[in-house]
């Protein structure tokens, strides 16, 4: 009963100290309207200029092309200065007049198409509802035009990067997933959103959290506290962390989807929230924080809007075993796969140069075991909310 | 003792045994050990019968140059009795040898000369003519004629016991005239119990394959079913004659040449040597008798007589001609079938699409010379599940049993044709729409045994076969290769034509550019990408561009519309290949007879 009450009266504190922070430019819901016009137009004319490219090449007789940007750890580089991953220069170039190459420029020329469409009609669509719309039976044989989803996907992203664009450009989203709440009111699509009064549940985080979909309206967190899982999610909103701590409570139902990573980056950026992770200990856990914090490497592309170079660590680490005092039970032994990750994750630059991780990774390999944040729940139900992270909080104990 | 004595005393006394024992005439040996000739049971001996009579009439035709042709009717006259007839245009049999020919066992031209020819021994016909005796107990009637005699029609039986021949009628016919609009020939009619079946060892895979070997005859058969069908000629001029030549020394074993020196008729040794053997002059024959003078204790001059040396002489003569190196014998006495021939002989019974020969040169196995040929069809409409199957032909005739104890058999199957593009399982045949022809010219053909079925395992015989085998699975391969790579070609094109569409319709809608005219560039640019895909004949059937050495080789011959099309997607616009090329003008020219035979229907009479 006690901890209730302090709760609320925090609260009510913290509520009048955020007011300042509601973003200063109160963007409508019309000027963002104007915006995405402007976009829509550029992306477009993006897409125009590829294809008079194809069709130019077509009738000069040469063959036709499409360089697309790689997207893998060979054209990735760690940017030291702004502690990002950013892309390299090196692009694939992709032909008709290749075999190996001929259906996936089909695809992309094809998708292409769909996409400059649904910019036309003003709607967007599903990676699914792309699929379908791009989806039929070649003239004159019975070859379809994908096969499945994940081959319009992946050629979606070549898209994405060739056309130098985000998806959300194209007006395509992926499934959502991740879910917020927390002392903040935002607007989506102009529709009002109080995240502190959404029961269980909490609002489910879209797709695209782009500036004209999703608006902050007004903010009194203090921070934002993102979590690996909606289990653990749970706990903290059950037992009303965020209003005790005058926080902002995310989760991304593992590796973070880029609507979260997008939301984070902007919480961070436009309203200067500091955001904590609480992911288990083990180098997937790991690997959400470096997502989160420097971006991935497959959507490296998009780490300038995505990542948040401070977000900062708060645990699980390998020293708490000891530390909290935790039973047997909890640990779970490494396998091979989780050492040889382990040691990958320490090697990648943006790893390299920060101590405390290398002492991080060094002892969980010496001790041999990873453990999740759940193993908390042995010491108690409430012990992560009401002991591990505020105690963290309060001596600011993060790794970065 | 004494007891036991007079007990074996009713058993034979030496003198009443040797009541009991006298001669067995080769034809009685014959009549109970006839599967030896092949007469094992009623559906071969159907088989060995034709055989015989077409080897014999091919040979005579042959050697009076003539171009035969040869009918063979097979009336069914019950269940398993049949009568044969096998009619030729050769020289004819003059009148007063008919019966030696016909009713004595080991009778013939052929066995004392070292010259090649399909017949060997003279068994084979008159063996038939016996067992038609024994099973139906009618006579062999032989219908013969001479130019510018009458014809002569005699029947005769073979008295088994004395290996003679017993004539039971004998008249001019000039009634017979009509059998013969040449002028000449001969027509033998046995009566004799058989079994007739088609399919595999029937008297028409094997008159299929002779017209294969001999592509020079003409024949014509009429089935039990009464059904008519003509092998026509694909080529029309006849094999050279083969030469006479005599035994070679390293040929022959000691018991043969002791019964050599035994024959002859005086002179010295030298005479001898230099006159009975090839390859042995004045030099080479001293160089024997030194070299055998001091392998035995008798002397051995160049001037002994021949008919006054012994044993011990001719086993040193022997000895010294296995130590002497000695010419191999001369090879133009062989008569090899011929690439254009045994292509011509392919490609009229054989439905594939790439044909190609290998002739061997001569080559000697124990003093005998030999020469081996061999040709292959792939493809067409042939079967690709089945194994190879294998023709074996030994001076031109088919070998139709025994074919896993045949040295051509093991060639083929020793031979690696997954090299050549072909599958095949280990120690075994090769899989695929194949057809091996292997033919074996030589002046003594090694048979594993005197029903002439199967060629015995020589190393040299063998080497000779794996290398022609090798020379036409290598042809086989680049051409498989290529027609792969133009598959390919035609492939790569159809998919490009496929997105072409799609590309185009994409560029219309998006740019508002004119989107046939696209597709024209594009597809214009598909056929130059992908230009070995049709590549283009000229009217002579040659193409324009030289796309292999395939082409410009006369040892092969690719029938282009005969190309199976495992893959109905892969061309679009039915371009892979157009028309029909020929790699030489004489291939063509044989191309115009396999038209011909197409022709060739099966009435019914």
């Amino acid at each position: 009963m006690a901890t209730k009450k302090t709760t609320k009266k925090t609260a009510k504190k913290t509520a009048k100290k955020t007011a300042k922070k509601t973003p200063s430019k109160k963007s409508t819901a019309k000027r963002s309207r104007s915006v995405s016009v402007e976009r829509d137009k550029v992306t477009s004319s993006k897409i125009v200029k590829m294809v008079e490219g194809v069709a130019k090449s077509s009738l000069a007789q040469t063959d036709p092309f499409l360089d697309i940007p790689v997207r893998s750890v060979s054209n990735m580089k760690f940017n030291t200065r702004k502690r990002i991953l950013e892309m390299g220069e090196n692009t694939q170039r992709r032909t008709l007049f290749n075999v190996g190459q001929a259906r996936k420029f089909m695809q992309g020329v094809l998708l292409s198409k769909g996409c400059k469409e649904l910019i036309e009609a003003d709607k967007t669509l599903s990676l699914r509802g792309m699929y379908y719309m791009s989806l039929h039976t070649i003239e004159g044989t019975n070859e379809k035009t994908f096969n499945d989803q994940g081959e319009s996907d992946g050629i979606l992203e070549d898209l994405e990067v060739t056309l130098n664009g985000l998806r959300e450009e194209l007006h395509v989203f992926a499934k959502k997933r991740g879910t917020m709440v927390g002392n903040i009111t935002i607007k989506d699509n102009g529709d009002e959103i109080n995240c502190r009064k959404m029961g269980t549940g909490g609002y489910a985080i879209p797709s695209i959290c782009e500036p004209d979909v999703i608006e902050f309206e007004k903010c009194e967190a203090d921070f934002v506290l993102h979590v690996e899982k909606d289990t653990v999610w749970s706990r903290f909103n059950e037992d009303r962390f965020w209003e005790e701590h005058n926080c902002i409570l995310t989760e991304g139902s593992g590796q973070p989807p880029r609507g979260v990573r997008r939301l984070l980056h902007r919480l961070n950026k436009e309203l200067g929230l500091p955001i904590y992770c609480l992911l288990d200990c083990d180098p997937w856990g790991h690997y959400i924080y470096s997502v989160i914090k420097q971006g991935s490497i497959n959507l490296a592309f998009e780490s300038q809007r995505m990542a948040v170079p401070d977000a900062k660590f708060i645990g699980i680490r390998s020293d708490d075993y000891d530390r909290c005092d935790l039973s047997t039970d909890v640990r779970i032994a490494l396998n091979d796969r989780d050492i040889a990750r382990a040691n990958q994750i320490a090697d990648y630059p943006w790893f390299l140069d920060r101590k405390p991780w290398q002492k991080e990774i060094r002892t969980m390999l010496a001790n041999g075991f990873k453990m999740e944040v759940e193993s908390l729940i042995t010491k108690d139900i409430s012990y992560v909310t009401e002991v591990y992270v505020p105690e963290r909080l309060k001596k600011k104990d993060f790794l970065d | 003792m004494p007891k036991a004595a007079s007990k074996s005393g009713k058993r034979a006394t030496a003198e009443e045994m040797a009541s009991r024992q006298r001669d067995i005439s080769v034809s009685e040996f014959f009549a109970k050990n006839r599967h030896l000739l092949g007469f094992d049971n009623p559906r071969k001996a159907l088989l060995t019968t034709v055989k015989e009579a077409v080897d014999n009439a091919l040979d005579a035709c042959e050697e009076g140059g003539i171009l035969p042709e040869i009918h063979v009717t097979l009336l069914q006259l019950s269940e398993s009795r049949f009568k044969v007839t096998i009619r030729d245009n050769g020289p004819g049999i003059v009148r007063k040898q008919i019966e030696n020919i016909f009713g004595k066992l080991l009778y013939g031209s052929k066995f004392h000369r070292m010259k090649m020819s399909r017949g060997q021994q003279g068994i084979g016909i008159s063996a038939a003519g016996m067992y038609g005796l024994m099973t139906t107990g009618k006579p062999v009637k032989i219908i013969s004629k001479t130019k510018n005699k009458p014809a002569h029609e005699v029947t005769l039986k073979i008295d088994t016991s004395k290996n003679k021949p017993e004539v039971v009628t004998d008249r001019e016919s000039s009634n017979a005239d009509k059998y013969f609009p040449e002028g000449h020939g001969t027509m033998v009619t046995i009566e004799m119990e058989g079994r007739y079946q088609k399919g595999k060892q029937s008297v028409d895979e094997y008159l299929e394959q002779t017209a294969i070997a001999n592509p020079h005859a003409w024949f014509v058969y009429v089935n039990p079913a009464n059904e008519t069908m003509e092998f026509p000629r694909g080529v029309d001029e006849l094999p050279e004659e083969a030469r006479e030549i005599k035994p070679h020394p390293k040929g022959i074993e000691l018991g043969t040449l002791i019964q050599m020196m035994e024959r002859a008729d005086g002179g010295n040794v030298t005479s001898f040597l230099q006159n009975e053997f090839s390859r042995v002059g004045q030099r080479k024959a001293s160089e024997l008798i030194q070299t055998a003078d001091k392998k035995t204790s008798k002397t051995l001059t160049p001037r002994s007589r021949i008919n006054t040396l012994g044993h011990d002489e001719a086993e040193a003569l022997y000895n010294a001609i296995q130590e002497t190196s000695i010419m191999a014998p001369p090879t133009d006495c062989l008569v090899p079938i011929g690439s254009r021939a045994m292509l011509a002989g392919l490609l009229k019974e054989v439905k594939g699409e790439f044909y190609s020969a290998a002739t061997r040169p001569p080559s000697v196995y124990r003093g005998n010379p030999f020469q081996i040929e061999v040709a292959i069809a792939y493809g067409g409409k042939l079967s690709s599940e089945e194994s190879a199957r294998v023709l074996r032909f030994a001076n031109r005739v088919p070998l139709l049993y025994q074919q896993s104890a045949c040295s051509s058999f093991k060639a083929v199957m020793e031979t690696s044709w997954k090299n050549y593009g072909l599958s095949q399982p280990r120690n075994g045949m090769p899989v695929g729409p194949l057809v091996v022809l292997i033919h074996m010219a030589s002046v003594w053909v090694p048979f594993t045994s005197e029903s002439k079925e199967a060629i015995a395992d020589y190393d040299e015989i063998r080497k000779e076969m794996r290398l022609a085998l090798q020379e036409c699975g290598r042809k086989l391969g680049i051409y498989l290769r290529r027609r792969s790579r133009m598959k390919k070609e035609a492939e790569r094109r159809s998919v490009f034509e496929r997105y072409i569409g799609e590309i185009s319709k994409v560029c219309e809608a998006v740019t508002g550019m004119d989107g046939k005219e696209i597709y024209k560039a594009l597809q214009e640019q598909a056929a130059r990408k992908t230009a070995e895909a049709d590549t283009r004949l000229d009217e002579d059937g040659k193409v324009v561009e030289p796309v292999s050495r395939l082409d410009d080789d006369e040892q092969v011959i690719i029938l282009r519309d005969a190309i199976t099309e495992t893959d109905e997607e892969t061309n679009d616009d039915g371009s892979l290949f157009e028309g029909t090329r020929l790699a030489s003008p004489s291939a063509r020219a044989k191309k115009k007879q396999t038209k011909s035979r197409k022709k060739t229907t099966r009435k019914v009479r």
